[in-house]
């Protein structure tokens, strides 16, 4: 009996967790396809959905653009970072070198780093040399601040490779940048792939840099023209809805299609 | 530091000169290098300049001024640093504690039994953490709106007279957007604490059954102990995204009403764009990393110490 209540209990509040987050999901979809002049969207589902909300929104806000910028960004940031991160944590993760403590402490302080602590600096700095309102002034910033993380990433993976892996291609003659190369990168693909969706997602999620660097709105990325979007088109709930949807939607699929690489990468990348 | 490479190579004896030794040593830091560059030139120097900044008085155009520690005197005096300070550690309860103690409570029950449909209740609920925080801020703007979602659903039920503009509210705009803190953190910190609730040995839980414990008792005196470590690791994430929010309160109240809302991000980025006020606003970045490093540092020491 005592079982049986606290199996409905638990089940009960397993419930209200999950409505709780897909409650606000709902009531943006059913936002967004509500006649564009309402004024206060009600949560039911429309009777006459409006589509083209969201192609009024795309061309309002020239979230065409907006999505492009924070394609080229990411799709810059991504690689740069994934190549550097494999380069520091194969040599962090199996080989001697000088002051090596030193130097993974130095690396890890940036875990955390406020943004909000180096993006005044780099403000001045990238106006001062002309990189302001390009797309270099977020994709250099960004690939410093994800190197902690990669850095920390790749090294944990390069621990566990066993060490007569790589004695024994050093053995046949292989150098120790063709190791990684031939030997290592392949088996690494999981971890490297991980790492990437996460820098993919923090990148396309910046907000803060994005907003104070590329002040130029045809230049802006998709979160920093939402947050401008916002404050243009705050009172018409259906367009800013639509606006929204498009934003999250690249980054949503994503999740869906490699959700397991993301819980696991922003779980072990934690805990590790 | 672990180096596997060292003890093999030292016991098949392959290294042979010192000399070599040394030179394949500092050859390895080439592979730093790109690293470094990236870094050292956009995270570190910045932050350095922030705080070189931060004992100056400019306004980003003019000449600067030499203040000395004018800026920390502001930062400790100034009604609006002060809040905005307040304000952040404050968030730590809505962005910490609350998604903790939920968090907790959810893996303990998805743990509890097998159960259908389990990956899809963390499916769900992970889904706000990957998420752009602006959207998700829009999304909150509109569920708290005067004619919005939350106060039809008060209506509907009766409480009509609870409905306000809840962003608007002298008393309800902060722990309104706290609560969005809590609604975006606490799927990571059940995924955090189901991975430690499930390296519990089960044994231990056996030992408490047959010690006629009852779910209650289990939980408190196997799982909460079990998961300490993940507990300090959800802490420490949770905090610095407490510290350092800027996006959620950017677009839902802009740090108002008054200053009820405002945070160190959202002060610093007004303070450089809207007062021309450099020097402060790098003032109290200097002090919201220091405090940052600082909390990092003790859960850290408290994490060891019970381990």
């Amino acid at each position: 009996m005592r079982s049986a209540g606290s199996r409905i209990l638990s089940i009960a509040f397993l419930l209200v967790a999950v409505l709780s987050v897909i409650v606000p999901f709902l009531a943006l979809v059913s936002a967004a396809l509500q006649p564009a002049d309402t004024l206060a969207p009600t949560l039911t589902w429309p009777t006459d959905p409006q589509w083209g909300n969201f192609a009024s929104a795309w061309s309002m806000a020239g979230f065409g653009s907006l999505l492009a910028s924070s394609a080229i960004i990411a799709l810059v940031v991504v690689p740069v970072s994934v190549v550097c991160a494999t380069l520091a944590g194969y040599a962090m993760g199996t080989m001697r070198m000088p002051a090596k403590g030193f130097l993974f402490a130095f690396f890890l302080a940036g875990l955390t780093l406020p943004y909000e602590a180096i993006v005044i600096p780099l403000y001045f700095a990238m106006r001062s040399t002309g990189l302001i309102d390009t797309y270099w002034a977020v994709i250099l910033p960004l690939a410093g601040a994800f190197m902690p993380f990669g850095i920390f990433w790749m090294r944990t993976h390069f621990e566990s490779v066993p060490a007569e892996m790589i004695e024994a291609a050093q053995l046949d003659g292989a150098g120790r940048f063709r190791t990684l190369v031939q030997i290592l990168v392949p088996g690494a693909k999981p971890a490297i792939i991980t790492y990437a969706l996460l820098t993919f997602m923090w990148a396309w999620n910046q907000f803060l840099l994005a907003l104070i660097l590329i002040r130029d709105p045809s230049r802006r990325t998709a979160p920093s023209g939402l947050g401008t979007f916002v404050q243009q088109y705050g009172e018409n709930i259906p367009l800013l809805a639509a606006g929204t949807i498009i934003v999250i939607a690249p980054i949503v699929i994503l999740y869906f299609i490699f959700q397991r690489k993301f819980v696991a990468g922003l779980v072990q990348g934690a805990l590790k | 530091m672990t180096e596997p490479l060292t003890r093999t190579r030292g016991e098949s004896g392959r290294v042979t000169g010192s000399s070599r030794r040394t030179r394949r040593g500092w050859s390895s830091l080439l592979y730093l290098v790109p690293a470094f560059v990236f870094y050292g030139t956009f995270t570190i120097a910045p932050w350095v300049q922030s705080v070189w900044l931060s004992f100056w008085e400019w306004d980003g155009i003019g000449a600067a001024t030499w203040a000395g520690f004018e800026n920390y005197i502001k930062v400790a005096t100034d009604e609006r640093l002060v809040v905005a300070l307040r304000n952040g550690l404050g968030f730590i309860v809505f962005y910490t504690v609350f998604p903790v103690i939920l968090g907790l409570l959810i893996a303990a029950v998805i743990a509890a039994r097998p159960r259908r449909g389990s990956g899809f209740v963390r499916t769900v609920l992970f889904l706000p953490q990957i998420l752009p925080l602006v959207a998700v801020g829009v999304v909150w703007r509109y569920l708290y709106a005067a004619d919005g979602p939350i106060n039809q659903m008060l209506r509907a039920v009766g409480l009509g007279d609870v409905a306000r503009a809840w962003l608007g509210d002298f008393t309800w705009a902060y722990p309104a957007v706290g609560v969005i803190g809590t609604w975006v953190t606490t799927g990571l910190c059940m995924m955090l604490l189901l991975a430690g609730i499930q390296k519990i040995d089960p044994s231990l839980y056996e030992a408490a059954r047959l010690d006629r414990c009852g779910p209650v008792r289990q939980f408190w005196h196997v799982t909460v102990p079990g998961v300490r470590a993940e507990i300090v690791v959800a802490v420490t994430v949770t905090l610095i995204s407490a510290l350092a929010s800027f996006d959620i309160v950017y677009v839902t109240t802009g740090g108002g009403p008054g200053y009820q809302t405002i945070v160190p991000g959202v002060l610093i980025y007004k303070l450089v764009f809207t007062s021309n006020e450099v020097g402060l606003a790098c003032a109290l970045a200097t002090v919201l990393s220091a405090i940052i490093l600082v909390f990092v540092a003790v859960i850290g020491r408290i994490g060891r110490r019970g381990a």
